[in-house]
């Protein structure tokens, strides 16, 4: 564990993105017209830096910042490689998109660089504190980036809604919390286990951690905090959207997998504590109500939002599977997810650029009108409904390996709810596919694509269709990336304020590959 | 810094550059792998590279490398730097002359696989992936250059048929289990993904030979017979390679995670194929067909990741230590899955993975009451799409439990038998009675085939030697009968527009040599002798009547609704007075020569498996008996002559 000073070393990712947040707003401030391309190269080179910054401080083993209050160690690490990259592929798909770039650039970027900050540290957040201020670093950012065409109806909704929602979560969740730091007397993670577990009162416990969930799942979408999404996502700017679906919702399961992780028990009262059935549940009812709801969708981003409320839901089947095997496959499972669902969104926006509206209607006979759009669109949302070989296939497979692999009636039951939730869910996949190949267009003229969008597209589709090809190491570097470091737990004060990482203790959990 | 590396490497392959960084080894092997051609002898060298001195336990052949013999054991310690040579010898026997293995060098408390290949055959991955080189290559074609488009699909179609021919005339007839490499043939066997412990495994055995025979062979027909597309025509035959290598890879794969990829892999063409060039109700035949299947296939997923789970132990090809695996093979015959008492969900777990791969390869076949999606997709796809939905893909069906089911899982096999046998009958009476009610003559003979698939179902069940070749010829005949059926009234709608069958009559005398194609398939299909449609119903009813009789006496009935819907239905459209609501009687010319290239070969199969059906059940046999054997625990060799 790190003290202060000691700690910027290691804190030098994050201090890279602020850095840049300050140095593209004042370059636009100090330049007399905006400039999106500047802005745009500024952040692209702050991310870059921050991600080469990453590699060369990571370690294999973890250790406290700040006297512990954030953790460096190889989870976040991932989580933050991921941030950078979803941001910088924002920037990518943002560049033409007018409804966010077109009048203020700067701000757009500084605001998705900010939240991926806030994302960074929430990934790290080895104590209340910490997570809940960068989960609402998050949040604000969020409602800001919805809100962000000021002309704009729909955005302003989604603004106010997000906000709403948002404040009502927030204040549920740190009720949670409070009770918690009642029962631990400190709001380290650690802490909090280990009180959780010798409490005699289980009831405070699974309320607080209910009430905890209101926020966490509020981040990630889930059933029942769910409703903000679609209008949000509908609402917000194509490239918002498309940076809040894989963004802050990967940085949600980052926290969730600390906080059932580190911060815990996995008894309570002596008794197997009942966070796979809650967690199934809540995975159950997100993944059928986000299929469910997604079939009657006829605006294409209205669609994508329940669609991602859906795999929030595989994601957390994940989480409810635990151990090192679902751990494993929700990190796989979100880099999939980055690629495909990122991928269906800059379509979108491509389409958009060569005007063609959101509503499924409108994309009648884009085959033969776009055909690469349309071919890209095709491969995104089949590997979304999860057909192999593409990159979708292998992120499910996982998820229900890790269920089978754990056993039990309830983690089968799960599975098998979890598989027949794809197969429905390749129905509304299938209808935007129908419009788009099986519908005669109303016009014939060919859709010009931008070479730009072109060109990010296929960034994005050529790993969608050939991830199984470097499966091998991406799995390895992701079996690298389990360990996790939460606080050692009530240790003197003195000893805290030891420098050495070396003699602090160092908890790496979960570290095991398993073959 | 091994994790930055690692990372680094991730990205390096990512940008298309550099090869995956594995861990730091504890020892050199150098080659990485050793291949044989034919007996010889091949010496691996051991290197230390690290800098303290390195002992090395011994090295050992994985337990399930056979053929392969290994001059040095024993432990010996290795100084930085110093090397050691270890020979390995491949001896084949008269007949097996591949061997797949490992190599285990343990050392530093790891096992660090070599491979050991013999023999590796090229053959199946051609012929897998031809397809799929053809498909891209239309992809490049200028537009509107259609005669180039179909000339590049017949060429790479042609490419596996001549592949598979060849595979069948030098497929070792007499190779069993027994002979080695769990009887199969021409194989190629690599470790694709090793984190999750997936090969890349393919082969041909006496389950499959046949099928991939069958699959180019329709295949081959259907890209002729697709030659009157002219609606986007460089993806249609795109689609349809691509589902060729679908297709094959289905019938080829061995590893259970390869063979659900290409299983899934033929869903995606095919659901375009019915939904852009199908008929009036193409969107709604397009989603059923694909979610009846995907609902199918999303069973036998989690099935394979149950059984996957509670596999042995054992060793990946490359010797590397496994926990679990995918190999078909080993999951099969290296596996106890009754005596490992394990449950799921409260059940018995054979009998639930049992029932959901049954119940996903089922809704293939189609078996009653999952067949609904059938009519639909048949009536309203392209006719060379119907032409390998009904030639190959029903076989999927049957193939799989027989792969999958009766292999892997015998003695749930013995529990469902009947319930098999029932269900076999209940498709020949209903799939029989339900073409009879027929008016539009597609889907006449679409519910021709829930009928016909009936047969493999009750002769599959019977366990008996008969029953089993039976099963298997009618899989192999109903493939080519029923394409000559959908193509024969895919020449009819070509002419009339519609396919009802009351708006024909007297046919004959407008187009002779049609007429007399179309009793041909007519009369097969209905099992008349001489034709191979008789022999393969025959031999199923042979071997399931000592086992189940009432319900075969049942299924025999069938016969004759069969032969009376067939009869009838022949009798409406080619005899009788010529239907005077044609005005124009020119539409409706002969065959033409493209037509008639494609129904020929198919008669001719017909014809010479009717009267010699030999050749083909020497193919089947030996694979068949050995699971035979396996299914029924019984171990009593026969020979062919002792039929039925």
């Amino acid at each position: 564990m790190l003290d202060n000073a000691h700690s910027l070393r290691a804190f030098l990712p994050e201090l890279i993105v602020a850095g840049t947040v300050l140095a593209v707003l004042f370059v636009d401030l100090l330049a007399r017209r905006p400039h999106v391309g500047r802005a745009a190269a500024l952040t692209a080179v702050g991310l870059v830096a921050a991600g080469a910054a990453t590699v060369m401080t990571m370690r294999a083993d973890g250790y406290g910042l700040f006297f512990g209050l954030i953790a460096r160690d190889p989870l976040a690490d991932f989580f933050k490689l991921l941030f950078l990259a979803t941001n910088l592929l924002v920037v990518l798909i943002s560049l033409r998109a007018r409804e966010a770039t077109d009048e203020s650039a700067a701000e757009f970027f500084a605001l998705t660089l900010t939240t991926t900050a806030g994302m960074m540290l929430m990934a790290s957040a080895t104590d209340l504190l910490t997570a809940f201020l960068s989960l609402e670093t998050v949040s604000i950012m969020s409602y800001v980036l919805a809100g962000f065409r000021r002309r704009s109806r729909e955005s302003a909704e989604a603004a106010l809604k997000y906000v709403i929602y948002g404040g009502v979560a927030s204040g549920v969740m740190l009720y949670g919390m409070s009770l918690l730091y009642g029962l631990a007397g400190s709001t380290s993670f650690t802490a909090v286990r280990l009180a959780c577990a010798h409490t005699p009162a289980a009831a405070t416990v699974l309320l607080a951690v209910v009430l905890c969930l209101a926020g966490f799942g509020y981040k990630i979408a889930s059933v029942p905090f769910h409703m903000w999404c679609p209008d949000v996502y509908q609402g917000a700017p194509t490239p918002v959207t498309a940076f809040l679906s894989v963004g802050p919702k990967a940085a949600g399961f980052a926290l969730l997998v600390r906080f059932f992780g580190g911060s815990l028990p996995a008894e309570l009262v002596g008794a197997p504590a009942p966070w796979p059935i809650l967690l199934g549940l809540i995975a159950a009812a997100t993944m059928t109500v986000g299929n469910l709801a997604a079939l009657a969708q006829t605006n294409l981003k209205r669609l994508l939002a329940y669609s991602s409320i859906a795999h929030a839901g595989y994601v957390l089947l994940a989480l409810c599977a635990g151990g090192s095997d679902g751990t494993r496959a929700i990190l796989l499972y979100l880099v999939t997810y980055l690629f495909m669902n990122l991928g269906a969104f800059l379509v979108i926006i491509a389409v958009a650029d060569a005007g063609i509206g959101e509503e499924i209607a409108e994309w009648r006979g884009l085959g033969r009108r776009a055909p690469w759009a349309a071919v890209a669109m095709a491969i995104f949302l089949f590997s979304l409904t999860g057909l192999p070989p593409l990159a979708g296939f292998f992120g499910k497979f996982y998820v229900f390996a890790a269920l089978l692999a754990r056993g039990g009636s309830l983690m089968v039951t799960l599975a098998v709810i979890g598989i027949l939730n794809s197969a429905v869910s390749l129905y509304f996949y299938a209808r935007v596919l129908k419009a788009m190949y099986f519908e005669a267009p109303t016009v014939d003229e060919p859709l010009p694509l931008a070479r730009l969008h072109a060109a990010t597209l296929a960034l994005l589709a050529v790993p969608t269709v050939a991830l199984f090809l470097v499966w091998s190491p991406l799995q390895r570097f992701v079996d690298s990336s389990l360990g996790q470091w939460y606080p050692a737990e009530m240790r003197p004060r003195s000893a805290q304020l030891d420098r050495s990482v070396k003699r602090s203790s160092v908890q790496l959990a979960n570290t095991s590959a398993t073959k | 810094m091994t994790r930055a590396t690692s990372f680094l490497a991730l990205l390096l392959v990512f940008l298309g550059s550099g090869t995956a960084a594995a861990d730091e080894p504890a020892v050199d092997v150098a080659p990485a792998s050793l291949s044989f051609d034919g007996p010889g002898t091949r010496t691996l060298e051991l290197r230390n590279p690290g800098g303290a001195p390195l002992v090395i336990d011994r090295v050992t052949l994985a337990p399930d490398a056979s053929g392969f013999q290994l001059t040095d054991t024993g432990p010996r310690t290795l100084q930085s730097g110093e090397r050691v040579q270890v020979a390995v010898q491949f001896t084949p026997d008269a007949r097996r002359q591949q061997a797949f293995g490992g190599l285990q060098v343990h050392a530093a408390g790891q096992v660090r696989g070599v491979p050991l290949r013999a023999g590796s055959s090229w053959l199946l991955t051609l012929l897998i992936f031809f397809p799929l080189v053809g498909a891209a290559l239309i992809l490049f074609v200028p537009t509107g250059r259609h005669a180039l488009t179909r000339a590049i699909a017949l060429a790479t179609s042609l490419v596996p048929l001549a592949a598979s021919v060849l595979m069948c005339l030098r497929f070792d007839r007499a190779f069993s289990q027994a002979t080695g490499n769990g009887g199969l043939q021409f194989i190629q066997h690599v470790v694709w993904i090793p984190s999750f412990n997936v090969e890349y495994f393919v082969g041909v055995d006496g389950l499959s030979v046949t099928m991939v025979l069958l699959t180019a062979l329709i295949s081959t027909i259907a890209v002729l017979a697709s030659f009157g597309i002219d609606k986007q025509v460089r993806g249609y035959f795109a689609l349809l390679l691509l589902l060729e290598t679908g297709m094959l890879g289905t019938f080829c794969a061995l590893d259970f995670f390869l063979f659900y990829i290409f299983w899934e892999l033929m869903l995606l063409p095919m659901y375009f194929l019915i939904g852009i060039w199908g008929g009036t109700r193409k969107e709604y035949a397009a989603i059923k067909f694909f979610l009846y299947t995907l609902v199918g296939s999303v069973l036998i997923l989690l099935a394979v990741i149950a059984l996957y789970y509670s596999s042995s132990p054992t060793t990946l090809v490359d010797g590397t230590p496994a926990r679990h695996t995918f190999d078909m093979v080993k999951l099969a015959y290296a596996n106890d899955w009754e005596g490992k008492g394990l449950s799921l969900l409260g059940f018995d777990f054979t009998k639930v993975v049992w029932v959901a791969f049954f119940i996903g390869f089922a809704i293939k076949i189609p078996m009653f009451p999952f067949h609904t999606w059938l009519p639909d997709a048949h009536v309203e796809a392209p006719t060379a799409i119907s032409v390998i939905l009904a030639g190959v893909l029903l076989k999927m069906g049957t193939y799989g439990i027989l792969r999958v089911n009766f292999a892997m899982l015998p003695l749930a096999t013995q529990w469902a038998a009947t319930t098999m046998a029932v269900f076999g009958a209940i498709n020949i009476l209903y799939g029989a009675f339900c073409a009879f009610g027929q008016r539009d003559l597609k889907k006449l003979v679409a519910y021709s085939s829930v009928s016909h698939m009936g047969y493999c179902l009750v002769g599959m069940a019977a366990f008996t030697r008969s029953g089993f070749n039976g099963a298997m010829l009618q899989m192999f005949n109903h493939g080519t009968i029923t394409a000559m059926l959908f193509l024969l009234v895919g020449v009819l709608y070509d002419r009339a527009h519609t396919r009802e069958i009351d708006r024909f009559g007297g046919m004959a005398t407008q187009m002779p040599r049609y007429a007399a194609l179309f009793g041909f398939a007519f009369m097969a299909s209905l099992g008349l002798p001489g034709l191979s449609g008789f022999i393969g119903e025959v031999l199923v009813f042979l071997g399931a009547f000592p086992v189940y009789r009432v319900i075969t006496l049942v299924a025999m009935s069938g016969v004759i609704v069969t032969a009376a819907y067939h009869l009838w239905a022949l009798q409406r459209v080619q005899l009788g007075r010529w239907n005077e609501s044609w005005r124009d009687r020119t539409i409706f010319n002969d065959l033409t020569a493209r037509e008639t290239l494609t129904l020929a070969p198919l008669a001719a199969v017909v014809l010479v498996l009717g009267f010699w059906p030999l050749p083909m059940l020497q193919l089947v046999d030996n694979g068949l008996m050995d699971l035979l054997r396996h299914v029924t625990g019984l171990h009593g060799a026969g020979t062919l002559a002792g039929l039925p």
